[in-house]
């Protein structure tokens, strides 16, 4: 089993969830959150006082998936969260040891 | 407890004997004064509406009767000056602020007009428009304490021989003008002041900066209007006025925690949209409204009000946007805001493009103010209550010397010569600075010594409405 966790501009949102459930990925939890990478922040002007924004909105993606269908995962995300323009995010993959279904008590790939 | 004693104590150390009465009698006296009013509505109404039957010729000749246009406009423009403090000032000021500090921006604006409407109630109309006697240049006397001795028939003087408004109105009016000189104050000491220190300040302030300078600007006999110091509806009493109040509280107060270091962006310029529209619809009251009645003059008041407003919003966005990239909306309210000040002055004195010119400078002007000046001199007047309001104040003030001019569109005044006016004008906005900057000093002095003027650091980061105020503007 395999974690996947992908940073993605937040307009992608939709397209990369659909492209998820095209190939048959069941669930995913999303978080929005703030981060920095190679894209730079920009300058917010009040008055007399510059604020530089750091931090730009991204939106999280987690999915737990069987080993096979990683690499379509990977693939399907990747498509549809491109833009070509700098800060369209990152996926990363981890290895998953364990997954229980809290309804049923089942575990490992059954659960998922 | 022992705070309380404390701001008490200085209440009574810097008032006249007069005023510490006041403060001790307030309660008692103020029932009393009521009632007789009742009574003397009671024993008056009658006779009121018999006179005019019986000796109607001989009664207008002898005591002019209030206009019914004139006497709804007056009512109306109180109303719209109300709308400019609550909400009016509240929203501009509240949206401008961290999300943290939003209901204390909101309650100091409320309290403060609650506690001045009362105070001028007491002894503020009385010492503003008295007649001070041998000290009439700068103040009135203490005849009208409590309102004394005015009734639904008493009347007041308006520019106009033999035309009058309601006495009552005309206190309402001014009262509206002194609540909101005081709220303006709160912009220079905001998400820092403590909430007590800030009533104590707003009591002294208005009682030795605001009376005084009202009754010499506007009072007959008082020193600048003596001299021919030209202020429509209170560039110097109301803008210099509150403007240097702030300046001084900032210096005094120091910086917020962070300043310069952390972000402190405004946590809802939408209200602040919302603030600066109702202010401008307001300021129709203020501007217009100053005329005292619904005349041309009022008229000249009120297009001044729309299109010096106007330019000078167009100043500031235009400026913003060749010199920082682009036009906020932030900066448009502020220059609309700058412009209206400008023109406060000038509303009934000067014509339409003398107007135009006089708030597309202010716009340009207090553009610097709260960018170039401020750095300058590293103040943290956190709602650029100097910035706009005291620098407009005084571009307006001495504007209205030089665009008063017939040469230039403006109605005239007796005896006009342009270098004479501004000379006069100059000398009211110095004295205005000075007096005020004086009085707000040892003002924020005292009560630093004795009260303290600043919440701990503590509740300062944590934001002063669950700090001062224990309930949060938001729980989302």
């Amino acid at each position: 089993m395999k974690f996947v966790t992908a940073i993605i501009k937040p307009f992608k949102l939709d397209e990369v969830r659909e492209a998820l459930s095209a190939i048959g990925v069941t669930g995913l939890t999303v978080t929005e959150v703030k981060g920095f990478g190679r894209q730079k922040g920009h300058t917010e002007l009040y008055r007399g006082a510059e604020y530089v924004v750091d931090f730009l909105p991204k939106v999280k993606i987690e999915i737990a998936t069987r080993a096979e269908l990683l690499e379509r995962v990977i693939e399907a995300i990747e498509k549809a969260a491109n833009t070509g323009k700098i800060g369209d995010g990152k996926i990363f993959v981890t290895s998953l040891e364990q997954v229980v279904r809290i309804r049923t008590g089942e575990s490992g790939p059954d659960a998922l | 407890m022992k705070k309380l004693f404390a701001s008490l104590g200085l209440i009574c150390a810097l008032g006249s004997p007069g005023l510490a009465l006041a403060q001790d009698a307030a309660a008692p006296v103020e029932e009393a004064a009521v009632v007789e009013m009742v009574e003397a509505v009671a024993a008056e109404a009658p006779v009121a509406e018999v006179a005019p039957a019986e000796t109607a010729p001989a009664e207008e000749a002898a005591a002019p009767v209030p206009d019914k246009g004139d006497t709804a406009w007056m009512m109306v423009s109180t109303l719209l000056v109300i709308l400019m403090i609550v909400p009016g000032v509240a929203l501009f000021y509240g949206g401008l602020v961290r999300a943290k500090n939003m209901l204390s921006v909101l309650t100091q604006v409320m309290a403060i007009f609650c506690l001045i409407a009362i105070l001028w109630a007491v002894y503020g109309y009385s010492l503003a428009f008295g007649d001070g006697g041998g000290l009439n240049w700068a103040i009135g006397d203490l005849s009208k304490l409590f309102l004394a001795g005015i009734t639904p028939a008493s009347t007041a003087a308006t520019f106009s021989a033999g035309v009058v408004i309601p006495e009552f109105t005309f206190v309402a009016f001014q009262l509206s003008f002194a609540a909101i000189t005081v709220a303006l104050i709160v912009g220079g000491l905001a998400e820092r002041v403590k909430f007590s220190a800030l009533l104590v300040f707003a009591l002294l302030w208005f009682t030795f900066s605001y009376l005084p300078i009202a009754h010499m600007v506007w009072a007959t006999g008082g020193y600048l209007f003596s001299k021919g110091d030209l202020d429509f509806a209170g560039g110097t009493v109301v803008h210099i006025n509150a403007g240097i109040a702030a300046l001084v509280g900032a210096l005094v107060l120091g910086k917020r925690i962070g300043y310069g270091r952390d972000a402190m962006p405004p946590h809802s310029l939408p209200m602040t949209m919302i603030g600066a529209s109702l202010l401008w619809v307001g300021w129709f009251g203020f501007n217009a409204g100053s005329n005292l009645e619904a005349t041309g003059g009022a008229a000249l008041a009120f297009i001044n009000t729309i299109l010096a407003t106007a330019a000078a919003g167009l100043a500031w966005m235009f400026a913003e946007w060749m010199l920082r990239g682009k036009p906020s909306m932030l900066g448009v309210a502020s220059g609309v805001v700058a412009g209206l000040v400008a023109i406060t002055p000038a509303a009934g004195l000067v014509g339409p493009m003398g107007g135009i010119v006089l708030g597309a400078i202010a716009g340009v002007v207090c553009l610097w103010g709260v960018t170039g000046l401020k750095k300058t001199l590293g103040y943290d007047d956190t709602l650029d209550v100097f910035g706009i309001h005291g620098i407009g104040g005084i571009i307006g003030a001495i504007g209205t010397g030089i665009f008063v001019s017939p040469a230039l569109g403006g109605v005239g005044v007796a005896d006009y010569s342009m270098a004479g006016q501004v000379v006069t004008q100059v000398t009211g906005v110095l004295i205005t600075i000075v007096w005020s900057g004086v009085v707000s000093f040892i003002a924020f002095k005292l009560i630093g010594m004795t009260m303290g003027l600043r919440v701990s650091e503590e509740q300062e980061r944590e934001g002063l409405d669950t700090a001062s105020h224990g309930e949060r503007a938001y729980t989302l």
